[in-house]
């Protein structure tokens, strides 16, 4: 081992007391065909720390009922308890208010709702959205239902081969026919942090709103949306160490006003007749239907509990397991890493040209490794790099320098195997 | 030390296969081609196929995939060359039950032969579909069907 990994090691053990952040997640302790378990699979989701856990079945225990609907004491815990979480998620990413905090169900429904609910009402033909080439599945094909309904163009931002957004590029496909731009801040399967706070800058100069795909941001940095500028920026709980089925849509209140409701139903309206419907306020106006209390409530313990320990310091401990993994992963024989942006998150994405990412996904969970392979939603990626899978790892705030070691051992063990 | 479930999965004879595929090339004679998606791992095959009068007298591939495809589809390929379009249908369907595990304890897989190194897929109910994938794509050919089949 070279002087500088050893620093960077004790960096991490100095400042950060991983060991006693892993007694929080029960799921760790796990063993998979008596190996124990190394997660490296957080960018799909993460796990939930006991305190995440009790909250919720607290919640169910002694507080289940329906919210802002009952008179009664139990409707009244319950109702509290979630509009508490959503100030949770206004302080944790900064907003003006609580009214431009909208549980969704995730990422994916927050970007749906922007399509529909701003882009139905503001889109016209020959109108124009941007996205970029390393877009989640998730922030492409809404877009794509709304360009074919409005005969509206979509626009991609191209990358180049470290996996960085080409941003003369960017500059030039920004117009006054630019309706949206919507980006991904971190992606998922390059790792790459996206320079989002240029493009807004950019896109505001043309009063063109952002949203931001924050689903593998939130989980790994702290983000401060009123630093940021954006308009709009959507997550998901489960990758934040909460539950599944709960996400968060932030949108500035002035749009969000202007825009018209996503679905209809009970807790959205003012007052409904059958000529006609008034709309209940923000955030209300977004939240039809009876919502997920008991995850909007866990992901407030999540936030609690990811605050506890800091972003800051989550950040740094991740982005040392980033360089030391990196660093390790050179000793792997014909191992190639996708994605070598500067700027880079704890996602590693990398691919053999004689061992396709299926075999060594299914080798590695032999060793008690839990890593992706495929596309991770992202085939445009895979389409620029003109390779049909990746192996990926993604660390979370609980793994650890020797679980990196159990995996620079395992793909060696994986090259013995296929080149034998 | 490779576990024995896995070893089961990736035999050596499978492990050959992937590393120096049989019939890997695209087949000018061919009258029957299909091309063949998997979405979910991204596998693609391309089938060439010569049938005359009912025979395959000549098969080869072309494609990428992990292993388990891609030696299924070497050895599917070595094994229906000289046999009727019907052959190769019942061939496929008795391999299918050799790696979902329906296959018979006492049925004979001597028909199957060197496709029986296949059995430890049985195993791993996700990698059904990548074992699979050739020879939907060649049944597709052979209804001379020329379109993308998916696993889907
Ligand atoms: C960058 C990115 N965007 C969006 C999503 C979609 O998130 P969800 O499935 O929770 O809606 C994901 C999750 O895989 C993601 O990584």
């Amino acid at each position: 081992m070279s002087v500088k990994q050893e620093s960077v090691i004790d960096q991490i053990k100095s400042t950060y007391d991983v060991y006693k952040i892993r007694e929080d997640f029960p799921i760790l302790k796990t063993r998979i065909r008596n190996k124990p378990l190394c997660y490296f699979d957080n960018a799909a989701t993460t796990q939930k720390p006991q305190q995440v856990l009790d909250i919720v079945d607290n919640y169910y225990t002694s507080m289940n009922s329906n919210i802002h609907r009952g008179v009664h004491y139990l409707s009244n815990l319950a109702t509290d308890a979630y509009e508490d979480a959503r100030k949770k998620v206004k302080s944790f990413i900064n907003a003006a208010s609580e009214k431009e905090i909208i549980f969704t169900k995730g990422t994916t429904e927050g970007i749906n709702l922007v399509a529909n609910s701003f882009g139905r009402k503001f889109l016209k033909e020959g109108d124009e959205i941007i996205i970029s080439n390393m877009e989640h599945h998730s922030n492409i094909v809404p877009w794509q239902f709304l360009c074919n309904e409005k005969k509206a163009k979509l626009k991609i931002i191209p990358i180049d081969d470290r996996g960085e957004i080409i941003f003369d590029e960017f500059l030039k496909l920004v117009s006054d026919r630019t309706k949206l731009i919507s980006v991904v801040y971190i992606s998922n399967s390059l790792g790459t942090v996206n320079p989002v706070k240029e493009i807004i800058e950019i896109a505001h100069k043309y009063n063109i709103p952002v949203l931001l795909d924050a689903a593998q941001t939130v989980n790994h940095r702290p983000v401060n949306v009123e630093e940021l500028d954006c308009d709009f920026l959507a997550f998901s709980g489960h990758k934040l160490y909460g539950p599944t089925g709960i996400g968060v849509l932030y949108g500035k209140e002035k749009l969000l006003d202007a825009m018209s409701p996503f679905m209809g139903g009970g807790d959205m309206i003012s007052k409904v007749t059958f000529e006609e419907t008034t709309f209940n306020e923000l955030p209300f106006k977004f939240e039809a239907g009876t919502s997920n209390i008991a995850g909007a409530i866990g992901l407030g313990a999540a936030i609690d509990y990811v605050s506890s320990i800091g972003m800051e310091k989550i950040a740094a401990h991740e982005a040392s397991l980033l360089e030391y993994a990196t660093q390790r992963l050179k000793e792997v024989p014909g191992l190639k890493i996708i994605g070598n942006a500067k700027y880079k998150s704890g996602v590693i994405s990398f691919i053999f040209y004689n061992i396709h990412p299926h075999d060594v996904g299914t080798l590695l969970d032999y060793e008690g490794i839990a890593i992706r392979t495929g596309h991770h939603c992202t085939q445009p990626v895979m389409e620029r790099y003109n390779i049909p899978a990746t192996s990926r790892a993604s660390f979370g705030l609980y793994n650890t320098i020797e679980e990196v070691d159990i995996l620079v051992d395992a793909l060696k063990k994986v090259i013995e195997v296929f080149n034998a | 030390m490779l576990d024995p479930e896995l070893r089961d999965l990736y035999q050596e004879v499978i492990l050959d296969h992937n590393k120096s595929p049989r019939n890997f090339k695209k087949l000018e004679t061919a009258n029957r081609t299909a091309e063949g998606y998997n979405p979910l791992c991204g596998d693609k095959i391309d089938i060439f196929i010569d049938v005359e009068d009912g025979v395959v007298k000549n098969i080869s591939f072309q494609g990428s995939g992990c292993a388990i495809s891609k030696a299924s589809a070497s050895l599917m390929s070595t094994i229906v060359k000289g046999k009727t379009v019907e052959e190769a249908k019942s061939l496929f369907e008795k391999f299918h039950n050799l790696i979902t595990g329906k296959l018979d304890e006492n049925a004979s897989i001597e028909e199957l032969g060197k496709l029986a190194v296949l059995a430890g897929v049985k195993e791993f109910p996700v990698r059904v579909k990548c074992a699979s994938l050739a020879w939907h794509t060649m049944l597709t050919a052979l209804k001379n069907e020329n379109k993308t089949v998916t696993t889907e």
